[in-house]
């Protein structure tokens, strides 16, 4: 370091501690060099800050809108306050509390239903991964992940489709009447549930085969010297040690409940109304209202909610989380 | 990918199993695209009266012969998806590897600030009705192109990825390069980028799928000009409206709609399925450190 310093008096800065070796007198504040010395890297992401600032921040301060009465005319600013009465209406109506419980119970039960398949998948896949069949399993569940929405509504539509269907044919070969899958909520929380395993399956394996990668192969080779079966080191040596990494997701998807994935809701029960006690939730409503309804005082208050509370939500989980492990902790 | 750590597969009864239920589960994954496949492959007719099956009864291309006549739609639809794409992807990933750069930077000054005000907007935002508005009368972005590529340039959770990567480059190799002489631009092109390609791919192709695929934006923004559609959007009027399907040229009757709709289904989303599943891997990868990041 002394070498250093001396050759090169000014830019012995290494590893960011600001080593100063100067036999002249400081002639500039610290300030001003500590603003210099970090110019250009401040520079460099200052184009990420200020699409940040435009695209995310700017519209937060559009939340008021939920406790306006908005005219398009007036804007945002120059509508009325209205105080709580957005949430007032919205919560009268049987829309407000059907979209809230649709949100957490559906989304609940994703959380649910993808974990236990895929870690039951990646146990799977990671008993047999040296095949070289394992690929073409990991591939085949791997495609509904790069395939959109749109064509997902596609392949329900071919199975649903109360004339042409698929299921309705096989419904007919087995002499019971055919189902008006369109019309009916009843069965579309499974329905749901079902495609939305069927496309994350690929990625929340992997998740977990992560986990399972990151577990040393020692204990169970100490555990198959002790006569340990393979359902024994399952159930006392796997799952134990990928509690940590389920429980750190579950939570984080806890956070993120009231937050739902508008292609699945919207998209494959093909904006059916009669659909809509089952798949309504507030993103398929808000948007709804941006769209066709124009009820925009109800659809912000929804927003907002979703937002605040959808905050605390998190803020909680990771303190949860924070509390388990730290290091996995989102902040 | 390294294997799992069973370095001895055995043949026993346990392992057929587990073959039998991953097959099992890897053919349901499969099962709906030979449905919409054998579909795009069928007489109008036969689909009209016996439904969608596995096996086309009768094998034929006329489905994927009306779209070709009148290329038009789906051709518009690929282009403009590719420009969004291609123009979205390298914008983005510039912005992105900048600040995941900058984040990374142990010396930087506002490090801890940067982090807060990036990652805050995974936890909160305006919601869409505010959002919308700020995009269509502050922006004027609607019925454009850029309302298209502008909301995705900056994926947090792509920009985690990005720093947790570069968090990870020697810092020595960065240390011997400054005492050379090298500024920060420099550091950074000609440095860190180069070193960086397999994670500025990875993140290259997660954000390349997201546009991709995507019908959300232009269902929101464009929705009076048609030349401007992009492609999963296309499918998805022709899908839901009957009449959003391009005539043949010359053709006065109805398409055949059912088949033709599969078949441009899987226009608009073979190849790029097939692509993806190519490069499958590098998303693997990206998957696996997002995961034990977490």
């Amino acid at each position: 370091m002394q070498e250093l310093a001396q050759m090169d008096p000014i830019r012995a800065q290494v590893r960011g501690r600001r080593w100063r070796v100067s036999a002249r007198p400081v002639t500039r504040s610290r300030a001003w060099r500590l603003v210099r010395r970090n110019m250009p890297l401040a520079l460099m992401a200052l184009p990420a800050v200020v699409w940040l600032f435009i695209n995310n921040y700017v519209p937060m301060a559009g939340l008021v809108v939920a406790f306006k009465n908005y005219r398009p005319p007036a804007g945002i600013w120059g509508s009325p306050w209205i105080g709580l009465q957005n949430f007032r209406y919205l919560f009268a109506t049987q829309d407000g509390w059907r979209i809230l419980r649709n949100s957490l119970l559906n989304n609940g039960l994703f959380i649910v239903t993808d974990t236990v398949v895929a870690v039951a998948v990646a146990i799977l896949l990671y008993r047999v991964y040296q095949h070289y069949l394992t690929r073409f399993y990991q591939s085949a569940m791997f495609f509904p992940y790069f395939v959109s929405w749109v064509i997902v509504q596609a392949f329900v539509f071919a199975l649903l489709d109360p004339d042409r269907g698929l299921v309705n044919q096989w419904l007919a070969g087995l002499g019971v009447e055919k189902v008006y899958w369109y019309s009916q909520a009843r069965d579309w929380r499974a329905i749901l549930t079902l495609v939305e395993l069927w496309k994350g399956l690929g990625f929340w394996s992997i998740v977990y085969l992560a986990g399972l990668m990151a577990i040393s192969p020692e204990i169970y080779e100490a555990a198959e010297v002790d006569g340990a079966s393979a359902w024994q080191q399952t159930w006392r040596i796997t799952l134990p040690l990928l509690a940590p990494l389920i429980t750190i997701n579950v939570l984080l998807l806890i956070g993120r409940i009231l937050y739902s994935d508008f292609g699945l809701f919207y998209i494959v029960p093909r904006d059916q109304g009669l659909l809509y006690p089952v798949t309504d939730v507030i993103d398929t409503y808000v948007f709804r209202a941006l769209r066709t309804t124009g009820k925009l005082g109800m659809a912000s208050a929804a927003g907002f909610y979703q937002a605040v509370v959808g905050l605390a939500l998190v803020l909680v989980a990771n303190m949860v989380v924070r509390r388990l492990d730290p290091e996995k902790a989102l902040f | 990918m390294k294997g799992g750590h069973r370095y001895r597969v055995e043949r026993n009864l346990g392992n057929i199993v587990v073959h039998v239920i991953l097959g099992a589960i890897g053919v349901i994954c499969l099962l709906p695209l030979l449905l919409i496949i054998s579909a795009s492959f069928s007489k109008e007719t036969e689909i009209a009266r016996y439904g969608y099956t596995f096996f086309p009864r009768t094998f034929t291309t006329y489905a994927y012969g009306y779209i070709l006549q009148n290329p038009t739609q789906i051709l518009r639809g690929y282009g403009v998806t590719t420009f969004v794409t291609v123009v979205g992807t390298l914008v983005g990933l510039l912005m992105m590897s900048l600040l995941a750069y900058v984040l990374s930077r142990p010396d930087f000054a506002l490090r801890k600030h940067l982090s807060f005000y990036v990652f805050f907007t995974m936890l909160f935002n305006g919601g869409l009705v505010p959002w919308y508005i700020w995009m269509t009368k502050g922006l004027h972005l609607k019925e454009t192109v850029w309302s298209l590529i502008w909301p995705y340039l900056i994926v947090p959770w792509y920009v985690l990825l990005l720093r947790t990567y570069f968090s990870g480059l020697s810092q020595d190799l960065l240390d011997a390069a400054r005492i050379d002489g090298a500024g920060e631009w420099r550091l950074f092109f000609q440095i860190v980028v180069p070193l960086s390609t397999p994670s500025l791919a990875t993140v290259g192709l997660f954000l390349i799928l997201k546009y991709w695929n995507d019908w959300y934006l232009a269902m929101l923004f464009v929705q009076e000009n048609a030349k401007l559609q992009p492609l999963q959007y296309m499918l998805y009027r022709i899908l839901t409206n009957v009449q959003a399907i391009a005539r043949a040229p010359g053709s006065t009757s109805m398409p055949p709609i059912l088949t033709v709709r599969m078949a441009m289904s899987v226009l608009a989303t073979g190849p790029a399925a097939l692509v993806f599943l190519l490069v499958q891997r590098y998303f693997v990868r990206g998957i696996t450190i997002g995961a034990l990041k977490y």
